[in-house]
């Protein structure tokens, strides 16, 4: 179930252009004292048909709708009306993104991102004199 | 910086995200039961032979969702849990739906409720319902 997120350069070819509409895909962002936890919802998006890729600081996240459709449907009424879910978020300095881990399932991914080791919250402790 | 981070979004995204909040503030919502972008959002098509129903429910299990047909009517219902934070963590930013939800959607008169189908897969939930064959246009052969 997990598995590493590629490190790259570039953005992939699967990555579209940035001026296409995309669909938003909806987040919830945790973060405590070890890291930060990501949560987005990407219904509809086939495992192999996801990418999540780091360009410097910027995370991406591109998930292309894999829906099986007959061919002679017609649409009588649609909510979700693009194919691609697309989300961009800038990392802050402290967060190891050669860390992070990813989880994908029932169209929820699940993102892991450690802080550096040396940005972990430390405790200290307050003798008494 | 502000800027910076502002630009190096989508625009359409974020065009996408204003209008959300837009329409939550000023409470515009096209139906009785939640606005079109509620959660789960439903796509719903037609072929000659039946009628193809898209819910998408992510982050439900297959055997959490309740579907029921009757008198005509499709209703799709469900609770999404909300995720632990362990604590002294801190939500950043929570976009994500919680609770429960149903929704409900009157399907057509010829649709034939003995021959009903329901996939869950990557969290869409696919409900097929075929169409009495009755119905069904028929092409005659002229002798």
């Amino acid at each position: 179930m997990n598995e590493n997120v590629t490190k790259q350069e570039k953005p992939s070819e699967k990555t579209p252009p940035r001026e296409e509409p995309t669909l938003q895909a909806l987040v919830e962002v945790i973060e405590d004292a070890s890291g930060i936890t990501l949560l987005a919802d990407l219904p509809g998006v086939p495992r192999e048909s996801l990418d999540i890729h780091m360009d410097g600081e910027t995370l991406t996240l591109v998930g292309t709708l894999g829906l099986t459709m007959p061919e002679a449907m017609e649409s009588a009424h649609a909510e979700v009306t693009l194919p691609r879910y697309r989300r961009v978020f800038s990392l802050s300095k402290e967060l190891d993104s050669t860390k992070i881990q990813a989880e994908f399932q029932h169209g929820v991914l699940k993102l892991r991102i450690p802080k550096a080791e040396h940005a972990q919250t430390k405790k200290i402790q307050v003798q008494a004199a | 910086m502000l800027y910076k981070n502002f630009f190096s979004r989508d625009i359409f995204s974020e065009l996408e995200r204003m209008q959300q909040e837009l329409d939550r503030n000023l409470g515009l919502s096209p139906s009785i039961r939640g606005s079109s972008r509620g959660y789960p959002a439903m796509n719903i098509g037609t072929t000659p032979q039946s009628v193809e129903i898209y819910v998408f429910v992510p982050g439900m299990q297959p055997s959490e969702i309740d579907v029921e047909l009757e008198n005509g009517t499709l209703s799709v219902a469900g609770e999404r849990k909300s995720t632990d934070a362990p604590q002294g963590a801190t939500k950043h930013i929570q976009e994500r739906f919680t609770g429960r939800f149903r929704r409900v959607i009157s399907l057509p008169d010829d649709v034939d409720a003995n021959q009903i189908s329901a996939v869950c897969r990557d969290g869409v939930l696919h409900v097929r319902i075929a169409r009495k064959e009755a119905m069904q246009p028929r092409r005659i052969s002229v002798q």
